[in-house]
């Protein structure tokens, strides 16, 4: 499907997507290669995979990295219980025989990575905050990613029966080597625009009013210039339209005290909830008016 | 905006990207004939003929990271577009101010009498930081000044001057402790050992094999300790020449107790210092060492010494690095670029501490420096003598 066509079915499943995002997700769907989502938390970094493999109609595989993260848990591993059993049971004959016996598929545990090259269809293969994980993780992925295949030393090399599709993020714990940022296509994610941010809210939460609307963003958008911990991102604003939206307000300014209260959805620290006290409420809510 | 005329020579689409990717090149992108291809795959996949979808194509395919995503639509309307940018304009972007900067450090010296009238750009930041000394020299005439410097330098530079034997080998000790206190950290990852917590299943069904299944034969598996690596840079500015002669031996301690120890001095520039004290005879090593640190007790530009640091070695540290800065913080250069320089370094490095011989000042130049440090590093100690270095032992341990 054409570039334009991709940006209109990502905007009916309900992402809004720039013009730069929406040509990498093309170009990384037509050239094959794997993209690289870069950008603060909470700017639908995640929920990019979510849709690509809604649109695609494709089984999303997720892998979430952590510190330690190693090819037991990343790529595959025997699945030793099953294999013990199954030796003890008997039945397989001599040593060779149960040999050959335990070590098959069947006793493999298949994890993300494997799965993911082992579907019949390319399904989204999201690789979620990939700087958590240790530089030698990257090493292995960087072998898949660009071999598509997996070798088990027990069962020889498993080919991919197709290529998924690559989404990786990050959001800058450490720096990530060259040698994975050149294998990518790169996308950095901001804060979206006024404008953007009130197609997403219209797309996400229809039932709310447009005035009350226009409210919420300006309130966001001032917060996020803020001096604050945890600047609050698009994930926030749809909680909080929904926590006003729920509570039946029509204006911001017409309930200080529970508008304050709601406050628990975009203020995730101690110190932003006191950076943000009723009469600094009361004046960005009443420049939004 | 008016599109480029290109040369009637310049062969076909092929020719000009390729010549877009030299001038990305140019200004500091890492890109190889490979990319070239990628691009060229890119614009084939879409509408190359609309403007916007030929940029977001080649702003996709061609950027690595944040900064150069941010800087790529001025490059690009500079090549397609003739926007004017000219080579003078490329030439100032931040990666290629680095590197011409080191020539400009030695001006002063070469050709001070020059600088003083015209190049005063380079004159203020680059002046040393011991004002009391340098003012009866100034006041005899430029050519004078010259002069009276060199000689000062050279009574400063001499670093065997400045080792007292006791002191030297009290400050080694102090290095040694604190190396040991934080050499070791667990891995997380699991190799195969033969004591250890976990089994190792994949050995242990192998051999049972041999058994009839039976597990007789366990394998185990632990996690391995791997020592941090330590990065020291030292301050060597003429604001620190009280106390060089501790940090040094403390610097030269560090590097003795481990292998993968590496030392850097700075003061307008950065060197790596590390094979100089790895020298057993100490003599030697400070003969190697006085050699190297020529400039030495002349000003300070923390922030590009650390900027400098990060584009040499950053790709060499991880999660497993500490990076040590002994340095007063008495800095020519502004909080601001201080605050970034920090920032980029400790985004690569996992440990940033700072150690400072001067009591944290209220107010002044000083006050606003460490105010910038203060919030990038992990941890920020006073340690004038070598019994405050001793003493921070208990706090590198938790590092």
């Amino acid at each position: 499907m054409p570039y334009e066509d991709l940006k209109s079915r990502l905007a009916e499943a309900a992402y809004v997507a720039s013009g730069d995002l929406a040509m990498a997700l093309y170009l990384a769907l037509t050239l094959g290669r794997p993209l690289l989502l870069e950008g603060p938390a909470g700017v639908g970094k995640t929920e990019v995979a979510k849709t690509l493999a809604a649109i695609q109609d494709t089984r999303l595989i997720r892998l979430q990295c952590y510190e330690g993260l190693d090819a037991g848990q990343a790529i595959y591993e025997w699945n030793y219980q099953r294999q013990l059993l199954a030796l003890r049971a008997g039945g397989h004959g001599d040593g060779h025989a149960s040999e050959r016996a335990v070590f098959t598929e069947e006793y493999l545990l298949r994890r993300p990575l494997l799965e993911a090259i082992t579907q019949p269809e390319p399904p989204v293969l999201l690789i979620d905050e990939v700087d958590r994980a240790d530089e030698a993780f990257e090493a292995f992925l960087l072998e898949i990613l660009a071999e598509h295949q997996v070798t088990v030393p027990e069962l020889g090399t498993i080919r991919a029966t197709a290529r998924p599709h690559v989404i990786l993020t990050a959001n800058g714990t450490r720096e990530l080597s060259d040698a994975l940022r050149r294998r990518c296509l790169y996308t950095h994610i901001d804060y979206p625009d006024r404008e953007t941010e009130l197609a997403i809210l219209a797309r996400r939460a229809p039932d709310l009013a447009p005035a009350l609307a226009r409210q919420i963003v300006h309130v966001v958008q001032a917060l996020r210039r803020e001096d604050l911990e945890k600047t609050p991102g698009i994930a926030e604003m749809l909680d909080w339209a929904a926590a006003l939206g729920g509570l039946g307000l029509n204006d911001l300014s017409e309930d200080p005290a529970r508008v304050q209260a709601t406050l628990v959805c975009l203020l995730k620290t101690a110190a932003d909830r006191d950076a943000v006290p009723p009469e600094v409420m009361a004046r960005l809510v009443g420049r939004a008016a | 905006m008016r599109p480029t005329r290109f040369p009637s020579r310049a062969d076909g689409p092929g020719d000009r990207v390729a010549g877009f990717v030299a001038h990305l090149r140019l200004n500091g992108f890492r890109l190889g004939p490979g990319d070239t291809g990628d691009a060229l795959a890119a614009l084939a996949a879409v509408d190359a003929a609309d403007p916007a979808e030929a940029r977001a194509a080649l702003k996709v395919t061609l950027v690595p990271d944040r900064d150069r995503w941010e800087g790529f639509d001025a490059l690009y309307d500079a090549y397609w577009y003739n926007a004017g940018a000219t080579r003078e304009r490329t030439a100032q972007a931040p990666h290629i101010r680095t590197q011409t900067a080191r020539p400009t450090l030695w001006r002063p010296h070469l050709d001070g009498p020059q600088t003083d009238g015209g190049d005063g750009d380079s004159d203020d930041t680059r002046q040393p930081d011991v004002p009391a000394e340098d003012d009866e020299t100034e006041a005899d005439g430029t050519d004078g000044r010259l002069i009276a410097t060199r000689t000062q330098n050279l009574a400063k530079r001499d670093l065997r001057a400045l080792t007292d034997e006791a002191d030297r080998r009290a400050a080694e000790a102090a290095a040694l402790r604190l190396a040991r206190a934080l050499r070791d950290r667990l891995s997380r990852r699991r190799r195969a050992a033969t004591r250890g917590r976990a089994l190792d299943m994949r050995r242990v069904l192998r051999a049972s094999l041999a058994t009839g299944g039976e597990p007789i034969r366990l394998f185990r598996r632990h996690r391995p300790d791997r020592p941090m690596q330590l990065h020291v840079l030292c301050d060597v500015s003429g604001s620190m020449t009280l106390h060089a002669r501790v940090f040094l031996a403390f610097v030269k301690g560090l590097v003795g107790a481990a292998d993968t120890t590496e030392a850097y001095l700075f003061h307008t520039r950065l060197m790596r210092v590390t094979p100089a004290l790895r020298d057993h005879d100490t003599l030697r090593a400070a003969g190697r060492l006085s050699l190297m640190a020529q400039g030495f007790g002349g000003g300070t530009d923390i922030a590009g010494a650390l900027a400098a640091f990060t584009a040499q070695s950053g790709r060499a540290l991880g999660s497993r690095s500490l990076v040590l800065i002994l340095s007063d913080g008495y800095c020519a250069g502004a909080p601001d670029a201080l605050g970034t320089a920090l920032a980029a370094l400790a985004r690569r490095a996992g440990r940033l501490v700072w150690l400072t011989p001067v009591p944290p000042a209220a107010d002044g130049a000083v006050a606003r420096h460490m105010a910038a440090v203060r919030p990038r590093v992990h941890g920020l100690y006073r340690a004038a003598s070598v019994a405050d270095l001793a003493a921070l032992e208990p706090e590198f341990a938790c590092l």
